[in-house]
């Protein structure tokens, strides 16, 4: 090993040790942001130590990369809004699975004679992974963005197209490792992934995108990770590892979240809720109460302990501000003022913590599911802002329902739950929510942001 | 037998990442996936190679195309996780009413 290569391994290893300490510093949001700026010196400093490898004898093609990397990057990273997150993390996942995917190809073509079993296996691996997230994270921005319908596209017999053309994918996997100079079938194999990502993403609708960007976030980590073992890498072995494991597991956590095996997120057969099955008990004599903005804030203002409850429609309002003023106005009349996040609240994991920390809400006042349900029943008020599924009582109570099973938020059990809505149409699974029946729930409806709005003025003029 | 020390390498790392991302609260879980996005667009590492390595047209091109793509990812993604983690703010000094309130609140956290 020359000096050269020597040097540009120890840098490799600091930088390997710079992300894992970055990792681990999100343990605590206090420290995290140190953390990651060391991890990103870490970047820096892998990027700077590749430059000098033996086998780069061009920087022009890397230098005009490299700024036009950092022009695209630069506005992604600093101008869009935080309402746009979910959207803008499925994209990232894109231009990372590219990446691997491109080198993958190369490397295939590039080698100079027949590719070894173990090198072919890696790139196999990378450009399956990599291809079927390319495609399967532009078809979640899409969903996300809104220019690709957001409800689930299902057709009769989806799921054994899918689990077929998967199986033929791998099946061309295994033809590749024993015969890799088919250079048909590696390019076969690419489009197939490709057009498995899009089927993929196909039947999943809005609410279950936190489990389709996990899982996109962990296929993109593991193609990196094939990329590492493709071109003998440490340092993206390990970097692909970290990604891999954690997209895993928050995609393990969502599921667990949304009471979904994880063998059902792994075949993307999810969202497929049949609407027979979804349409729950008949609720045609029960009566739905509804309140005017001027009780409601009485309701509130007198209240002791007001747990708010945020849910997709306060994001898709870009009501956080509002419910922070609000909130501030309870605070001043002596309220206590908590916030409840369901896990899956949003589209994607953490989304509602985001927002919320966007509006200037100090983040020890906003509490996980198990740490806020035990409190529902000392709290006066739960205001519930776009949230639908998640409060849903069936959950618990309801074997019959689709979503029995979900932990939920047991927003029931608080003395009183105003819940602002559009109207009553029902929720993303179209599931029938009995707790906007209930004795001590009363409905305000209205967008969510000019309810608050309303809810603002007249807890000032109390 | 190298094949052999990378794939000790992968599960050892993989097995640090679950151990290390398991504390990471759900608060974060959105930072989280920014920057592991980030930091897997270390396969920057491996574009650089191929875009330098002037191998022939069609790698160069590739290599471009990556390493664009991948930078876009590290440029990207740390600057918007440090913009995301800048925002989370503890509380600086405690609501009014809260103090007095504490006794039915079952203590706000603090």
């Amino acid at each position: 090993m020359s000096v050269r290569e020597l040097v540009i391994q120890a840098i490799y290893l600091a930088s390997s040790v710079l992300f894992i300490l970055g990792l681990k510093s999100l343990s605590h949001p206090d420290k995290a942001r140190l953390g990651m700026q060391q991890a990103a010196l870490g970047m820096v400093l892998a990027i700077v130590g590749t430059l000098f490898h033996h086998e780069i004898v061009r920087f022009d093609l890397i230098a005009v990369a490299l700024i036009l990397g950092t022009v695209i990057g630069y506005p992604l990273g600093m101008f869009v809004p935080m309402t746009a997150m979910p959207q803008r993390i499925a994209i990232s996942h894109m231009f990372g699975a590219l990446a691997a995917t491109l080198v993958g190809i190369a490397e295939y073509q590039g080698h100079g004679g027949p590719v070894p079993r173990s090198t072919m296996a890696a790139l196999g691996f990378e450009v399956l992974f990599g291809a079927l997230t390319v495609t399967g994270s532009f078809m979640a921005f899409g969903k996300l963005q809104e220019f690709i319908t957001g409800k689930p596209v299902t057709y009769r017999g989806q799921n054994t197209v899918n689990i077929t053309l998967f199986g033929v994918a791998v099946l061309m996997f295994v033809f590749l490792v024993a015969r890799p100079e088919s250079t048909v079938v590696f390019f076969a194999m690419i489009g197939l992934a490709l057009l498995l990502g899009v089927f993929m993403v196909l039947p999943i609708g809005g609410a279950d995108m936190p489990v389709v960007v996990s899982l996109l976030n962990s296929y993109a980590g593991l193609a990196s990770a094939a990329t590492g073992f493709a071109i003998q890498n440490n340092v993206l072995i390990i970097c692909g590892a970290l990604d891999g494991a954690s997209g895993f597991l928050l995609s393990v956590l969502m599921s667990k979240a949304m009471n979904r095996s994880f063998g059902n997120v792994l075949f993307g057969a999810f969202g497929s809720v049949s609407p027979a099955l979804a349409a729950g008990p008949d609720s045609k004599d029960l009566t739905v109460r509804s309140v005017s903005a001027e009780d409601a804030a009485i309701q509130m203002a007198y209240a002791g302990q007001v747990i708010v409850v945020p849910g997709y429609g306060m994001a898709v309002a870009q009501a956080q501000h509002v419910v922070r003023e609000l909130a501030d106005l309870l605070e001043k009349k002596g309220v206590t003022v908590k916030y409840a996040i369901h896990p899956v609240a949003g589209r994607m994991p953490g989304h509602m913590n985001v927002l919320l920390a966007e509006a200037n809400v100090p983040y020890d006042r906003l509490y996980d599911m198990e740490d806020i349900n035990p409190e529902f029943e000392r709290a006066d008020v739960a205001l519930v802002i776009g949230a639908n599924d998640v409060v849903n009582p069936a959950a618990r109570s309801d074997p019959q329902s689709p979503i029995y099973g979900m932990p939920i938020l047991d927003v029931d059990k608080s003395k009183g739950v105003i819940v602002l809505k559009r109207s009553m149409n029902p929720g993303f699974a179209g599931i029938e929510n009995h707790l906007f029946y209930a004795r001590n729930t009363s409905m305000l409806f209205g967008d969510a942001k000019s309810s608050l709005t309303r809810l603002v003025t007249e807890v000032k003029a109390l | 037998m190298t094949s052999i020390i990378e794939l000790y390498v992968f599960v050892l790392a993989a097995f640090v990442g679950y151990q290390v991302i398991t504390r990471v609260p759900p608060l974060l879980h959105t930072p989280l996936m920014s920057a592991t996005n980030a930091i897997s667009a270390i396969s920057l590492v491996g574009s650089l190679v191929l875009a330098g390595a002037n191998r022939d047209n069609i790698s160069n091109w590739l290599g471009f195309v990556a390493v664009t793509a991948a930078t876009i990812n590290v440029v990207g993604g740390f600057l918007i996780t440090d913009r995301m983690l800048k925002m989370f703010r503890r509380d600086v000094k405690p609501p009014p009413g809260a103090v007095e309130k504490a006794g039915q609140g079952g203590g706000a956290a603090r």
